[in-house]
């Protein structure tokens, strides 16, 4: 579990990213931020790994402040996917996707094997392994992102935009895969997105951001499209149109997918 | 060859050449060297410079502007400037007074291309490498300097280039490598070794130019095709 407590963040102009944020990320679900631009989610994301540090208030992971910890320790220990993949272009996408092994001293081979299980997974030819990412289309070269990020079995992702740079018929279906794939291995997801339509379809609990960095509301899909709060949720939903169309295509994927995966509280202790 | 000057000898004598091969050889290597070295050793000292001026930007406007002076001075000023400290001639010591000017030359496009190259590394890629944990020295070594490598080699070939063509003007302190070529046959009235040492230092130019493309090619099979695509 993730937990913002008080978490502030103010730049030395002044301006305030993300106010006063107290939020809890449950383990082994995908928590969603959704907002508009300069609403702070990115901000917010990034704290969790240190990219960015906060002015106040204190992050934990499994109740470990992640302060404690060296940063490019806590970071090898974190997934990371964005935007536009920010694959390393002078590697082959094998050793792309060994990276986190490598820095974490593995044997070459452990670390490749690992690699080309992951090619796998996230749906990639792996006869595409000696291939460098400019070879690559945009949608393969992000499932090369989502396999970097998983390479050392991280029990945390964080996920930038990660499909926003793609097609819509791309974007669909690697969201698709992305829930099936995160249903095998159910890591402690925060995803970022300015699309409420995608955050609906992925989030197993939304956190919806204001600008200002105030938390607005924080739900599950159901309960947001049933009760969204007055003022600036309902309008970032789209208003009474909005929210219909929003709760007819739930219930569309709903009839035509199996249901994402309901994780119990007790998962983690299961799994260990 | 029928080709005649003016006075009824040959453009070109092709038995003078047959005649001074081992001389021709050993004024090309010389040639080689004391227009290469100054890249080596830019390089050596472009690469940290350009890695300081990338990392503290105040850096870059004074030192780019202190080595376009350099290069703004006559390439013989500078030569002359150096002869105290390792005398007159060719060969041993001597060369220095040829090698480190054209160093200090090779400066103001090494360190710009170093620059630049660091700064083409896309900020996605650079924030990714920090997000996996890597840390600021480990990234400046596996990732953004790798990066840089095309746009660090384009420099050195332009850098050799000029280098390779400036090596000759030494040859008015007694170290051109073919220059000499140059003023031997200027002495004499004599056209063959002027044309020879002009081809040859084309050939030069062209050949290192050629070890280095083919050296890019080698090192960075992934900047390929992407460059063409734009």
């Amino acid at each position: 579990m993730i937990r913002f407590d008080g978490v502030t963040k103010r730049y030395p102009d002044g301006t305030v990213a993300v106010d006063d944020l107290t939020l809890e990320i449950p383990s082994g679900q995908i928590t969603v931020f959704v907002g508009p631009s300069g609403c702070g989610k990115t901000t917010s994301l990034r704290m969790i790994n240190r990219m960015i540090e906060p002015t106040a208030g204190t992050i934990s992971i499994d109740g470990e402040d992640i302060r404690k910890k060296d940063a490019s320790d806590l970071r090898r220990g974190i997934g990371y996917v964005i935007q536009h993949a920010g694959l390393f272009p002078h590697r082959t996408i094998i050793d792309n996707i060994a990276t986190v092994p490598y820095l974490l001293g593995w044997d070459k081979k452990k670390a490749r094997a690992t690699a080309l299980e992951l090619m796998e997974r996230v749906g990639l030819d792996t006869k595409m392994a000696k291939r460098y990412p400019f070879q690559l289309s945009g949608g393969q070269q992000q499932r090369v992102g989502v396999a970097r990020a998983l390479a050392a079995d991280p029990p945390v992702m964080l996920m930038d935009e990660p499909f926003s740079a793609v097609d819509p018929i791309v974007r669909n279906s690697l969201q698709d895969e992305f829930l099936r794939l995160q249903s095998e291995v159910r890591k402690t997801i925060a995803f970022v997105t300015h699309d409420i339509d995608e955050a609906v379809k992925l989030g197993h609990r939304i956190a919806v951001f204001q600008v200002g960095g105030v938390l607005a509301q924080h739900a599950t899909p159901d309960e947001l499209l049933t009760n969204p709060a007055e003022g600036f949720v309902t309008e970032f939903l789209g208003g009474e149109k909005g929210l219909k169309r929003l709760r007819f295509n739930r219930e569309l994927d709903a009839t035509e997918e199996p249901a994402q995966p309901e994780i119990e509280d007790d998962v983690e202790a299961a799994e260990r | 060859m029928s080709v005649l000057a003016a006075d009824g000898e040959p453009l070109i004598r092709w038995n003078w050449i047959g005649d001074h091969s081992d001389e021709l050889t050993t004024l090309t290597l010389h040639h080689l060297k004391l227009a290469l070295l100054p890249i080596l050793f830019g390089l050596i000292v472009a690469i940290p410079l350009g890695i300081m001026c990338v990392r503290w930007r105040w850096l870059y406007p004074p030192t780019l502007g202190v080595a376009n002076v350099f290069y703004g001075i006559p390439s013989l000023a500078l030569f002359m400037l150096f002869i105290p400290y390792f005398g007159i001639g060719s060969g041993g010591q001597a060369d220095f007074t040829i090698i480190l000017p054209l160093t200090l030359f090779s400066l103001s496009v090494l360190v710009p291309n170093v620059v630049d190259g660091l700064r083409s590394v896309p900020e996605p890629v650079r924030q990714a490498a920090t997000a996996m944990g890597f840390g600021t020295l480990r990234r400046l070594v596996q990732v953004e300097l790798p990066i840089a490598v095309p746009v660090i080699i384009a420099g050195a070939r332009v850098a050799a280039v000029a280098s390779i063509s400036l090596v000759s003007v030494g040859v008015l302190i007694g170290n051109g490598g073919l220059g000499q070529l140059f003023i031997d046959g200027y002495s004499r009235d004599f056209t063959t070794p002027i044309i020879v040492s002009c081809v040859l230092i084309i050939v030069l130019a062209l050949f290192s130019d050629g070890v280095l493309v083919t050296a890019q090619r080698l090192l960075t099979p992934w900047a390929r095709t992407r460059r063409s695509n734009g």
